[in-house]
């Protein structure tokens, strides 16, 4: 009994640790996208480090004569922010006051695509909280397509050649403004 | 009584009915083959606001956009492939409810494989390892002092014969 329980003690002590073992990894790897803020739910952009999306957006109605509308050759010769935003949108007006910010930096123009509105509503919303966009085109649902956005707000950030470098779902709070946000603006005006 | 025949009766209606699509009425194209291909198109891409329902289930704002879209590109002359290429462009290829084999997702799809392989390796090796114990223990018979021992042992515990304890 002791020879052969000996002899065959190193592999099946292994076979019991193996549990533990394929236990022990799934935990650590469980607990590291627990643990590392990773939220599934931001999808990352296919769109990444290619040239910005063929389209031409109307200007708001009504506002023809004061902003102008939004189109893929409006993106080119400076860093460029582009900011998906609507006023039934709550989540962009805590963003607003960022935005706002960004458009206050020299060598950066910031431009908005409005999403799904009513004129009435985003000239409203605009009069009220400020208005940061050198352009702004009115987006009836397609726009947004045309740039894999999904949910509002979004933001795009463009280098001088007009090809997108960096994406940012959701709100930019005022951390991820400093974090993220100017950071890559800055890189991208060197 | 009545009220379970109410139950009965409407949850065979629900069963009745085919399973409910989110298209609206306005969205369905006269072209009965085209509007075929839309709703299996649609079917194999997902919402990405609600993210685990296909567009053709979905109620959302962008499922609808997306429902349409397919439609207009099938009625301009796209083929299924090019309407989904299109979109899986903008929307990389998670919009994919079933998700394309490639490098990056080798691990999902042969991960499985190739684990059910690693077990049933183990399985081999561990049946493999039981049976010459076995074999050998039946080829070896008991030796005179052996059985006098075992009868011993069976009787002390009353299994040799009928004892009340059975």
């Amino acid at each position: 009994m002791s020879d052969s329980a000996t002899a065959r003690g190193g592999p099946s002590r292994l076979l019991f640790v193996l549990p533990v073992l394929v236990f022990g990894v799934l935990a650590a790897v469980i607990a590291y996208f627990m643990l590392s803020g990773h939220d599934p739910r931001l999808l990352p952009s296919t769109l990444i480090d290619k040239p910005a999306p063929q389209f031409t957006l109307p200007p708001i109605k009504g506002w023809e004569d004061r902003k102008p509308g939004l189109s893929t050759a409006d993106l080119k010769g400076t860093v460029t922010v582009v900011n998906f935003f609507a006023s039934w949108c709550v989540p962009c007006l805590a963003e607003h006051p960022q935005v706002t910010a960004i458009a206050k930096l020299k060598g950066v123009q910031v431009v908005g695509i409005n999403h799904k509105d009513r004129p009435a509503a985003v000239k409203d919303w605009l009069t009220r909280h400020g208005d940061p966009y050198a352009r702004i085109g009115a987006d009836a649902g397609r726009g947004a397509i045309e740039w894999g956005v999904y949910g509002m707000p979004e933001t795009f950030i463009l280098d001088k050649t007009g090809r997108i470098r960096f994406k940012h779902v959701g709100v930019i709070t005022p951390d991820a403004l400093k974090a993220k946000i100017l950071p890559v603006i800055r890189e991208l005006q060197k | 009584m009545r009220l379970l025949g109410a139950l009965l009766a409407l949850v065979l209606t629900a069963a009745a009915l085919p399973a409910a699509y989110a298209v609206e009425p306005g969205e369905v194209l006269k072209d009965q083959a085209l509007e075929k291909r839309a709703r299996a198109i649609s079917k194999r891409l997902r919402c990405l606001v609600c993210q685990n329902q296909s567009i053709d289930d979905s109620d959302a704002g962008l499922a609808r956009d997306l429902r349409i879209l397919v439609r207009e590109r099938l009625t301009a002359g796209d083929s299924d492939e090019a309407v989904i290429n299109f979109i899986v462009a903008r929307y990389g290829d998670f919009v994919l409810l079933r998700p394309p084999v490639k490098p990056a997702t080798f691990a999902l799809w042969f991960g499985p494989l190739v684990i059910l392989l690693i077990a049933g390796f183990g399985v081999v090796v561990f049946l493999r390892r039981r049976r010459p114990e076995r074999a050998g223990a039946a080829a070896k018979p008991l030796d005179a002092a052996e059985k006098e021992r075992l009868d011993a042992l069976l009787s002390e515990d009353g299994l040799a014969g009928d004892g009340p304890g059975r």
